[in-house]
């Protein structure tokens, strides 16, 4: 199957997910399932992240500002842009790629191996719009709060690093936050979150919701899809700071 | 009642499905044999409407399947159950919450009223006790049984039966057919089974049909089968010299009988 005719079918399973739920009150609870799934669900691995991702881009920064006529309060200006503007979004949906991606894919596309979905539409239920539409949607709700968060932590976790290792004072740090910060930035963050939230909800799920044959090709399917998303992931990436940094 | 019309399918070059014109009666069990390949799969996967037909219609009591809009099928999707060869149960779900999703989705019944219904098809379908049970936590026959009463919760009209008796120990398969049977009776339902199970087919076959390399090659009861002189049904049928014996013994079984 060309690139192409992926796309089509991706695009009409898009397509189907839009339609007038059977019973609200089930979508609600699978979609209250999947906010708990993916956004709850990697709350640990984001924060570990972003306390070690600050950390490292504090101590980082310090070494390659070696001189002396950059003040320190610098330091803490580039750990937040870079972590507000690139880490926080990026590395994270990496991250998530890999975390939430693979579960998608496997769990979709185990259930479409033993036939569960199968048996849900001969139910009479619309299978794109109760197993996928509620993942996206929950995505799209959870992943941006996600990438806010790890924000907040992976600068916390430059400004601890920085003081331990006597790079930097925290007073210093803190005055460092402050200065020239553009709120902008934060937009920009938000922007990248939910179009990377779209990429790792739907290319999962459409490896998974199409998956042919039996356990080998769920993993074969979860890899492909982790792959794919990350470099869908990173062309967007570059698209959304072309169109949103100019 | 299910018809279908001269019903043929295909995927790329290879036909799967040349033209099969068949009835399935109500209240009887309608099994559908043949050797692996032979298109009974595909016929059964058109039937409940996963597969798009390339000719031919298939008429539910009266109406055409094939040429309703999307919003009717789903309508008419209600009325049919379906089990699976693997029981396609939910994972996540306890066997209480798999029987009860269909009637979660589909009706406006209160919890007390849901769980009633779910205890009285469980014990139906002789299964106590399982309500918490996860499906990997219960045995194949188990499954079938969770299986079977998910797809008779909402009371349907057709119950689809794909190899049913698949992984099944003899005694169980017995168990399952004999079930299948007597719901199918008791509801009235129109009840296709797509089986190799020659038990199946001697216990409960009120209708068969003999697909070969796509086409109806014959169609009869239980009874008839054990008299057919079509060569190819034979040699599928009666395959090992065990079961040519068993086919004489049912005979003498049936003569006698007569007597």
């Amino acid at each position: 199957m060309g690139v192409f005719a992926h796309f089509g079918r991706y695009l009409l399973m898009l397509k189907g997910m839009f339609s007038k739920p059977e019973n609200m009150k089930m979508y609600w609870k699978e979609f209250m399932r999947q906010c708990n799934d993916i956004g709850l669900g990697s709350l640990g691995i984001v924060a570990i992240i972003s306390v070690f991702m600050g950390a490292v881009s504090a101590v980082q920064t310090a070494y390659q500002l070696v001189s002396p006529i950059i003040p320190q309060a610098t330091i803490a200006q580039i750990v937040r842009d870079t972590v507000i503007l690139e880490f926080a979004p990026t590395l994270i949906c990496i991250v998530l790629a890999g975390v939430v991606g693979s579960k998608i894919a496997s769990e979709l596309g185990n259930m479409r191996v033993s036939e569960q979905i199968d048996a849900l539409e001969i139910m009479g239920i619309n299978t794109r719009a109760y197993l996928i539409a509620p993942k996206v949607i929950a995505a799209m709700l959870t992943i941006p709060m996600l990438v806010i968060f790890a924000a907040v932590l992976g600068i916390i976790g430059g400004r601890v690093a920085g003081s331990a290792a006597g790079i930097i004072a925290p007073s210093v740090f803190d005055k460092g936050l402050l200065q020239n910060f553009k709120a902008y930035n934060v937009v920009v963050a938000v922007v990248k979150g939910y179009a990377f939230a779209f990429v790792i909800s739907t290319i999962p799920s459409y490896f998974g919701y199409y998956v042919e044959g039996g356990a080998l090709e769920i993993g074969k399917a979860s890899t492909r899809s982790v792959v794919v998303s990350c470099i869908a992931l990173l062309g967007m990436d570059y698209l959304v700071s072309a169109l949103l940094l100019q | 009642m299910i018809e279908t019309k001269d019903l043929k399918k295909g995927f790329g070059d290879k036909t799967v499905i040349n033209g099969v014109t068949t009835t399935f009666n109500s209240g009887q069990c309608n099994l559908i044999i043949g050797t692996s390949g032979s298109g009974k799969t595909v016929l059964m996967k058109c039937l409940v409407g996963l597969f798009e037909p390339d000719e031919g219609s298939i008429i539910y009591d009266g109406r055409n399947f094939t040429e309703m809009t999307e919003e009717e099928r789903k309508l008419l999707r209600q009325q049919i159950g379906m089990l699976f060869q693997g029981s396609a149960l939910f994972d996540s779900q306890t066997v209480q919450q798999n029987v009860m999703f269909p009637l979660d989705m589909f009706t406006t019944l209160t919890y007390k009223q849901k769980l009633k219904k779910v205890n009285e098809t469980l014990e139906r379908v002789n299964l106590k006790d399982a309500n918490h049970k996860f499906p990997s936590e219960i045995s194949g026959g188990m499954k079938k049984r969770v299986g079977i009463a998910r797809a008779i919760v909402l009371n349907p009209k057709f119950l689809f039966c794909d190899e049913p008796n698949s992984g099944l120990d003899p005694q169980t398969s017995l168990l399952i057919d004999k079930l299948i049977h007597e719901i199918t009776v008791e509801y009235k339902i129109t009840t296709v089974i797509n089986t190799h199970d020659m038990n199946s087919v001697m216990e409960i076959g009120d209708h068969i049909l003999y697909m070969y390399q796509g086409e109806k090659e014959w169609e009869g009861n239980k009874k008839e089968i054990i008299y057919s002189k079509n060569q190819k049904l034979n040699e599928f049928i009666f395959a090992s010299e065990f079961l040519q014996d068993a086919k004489q013994m049912r005979m003498i079984e049936i003569e006698k009988g007569e007597k």
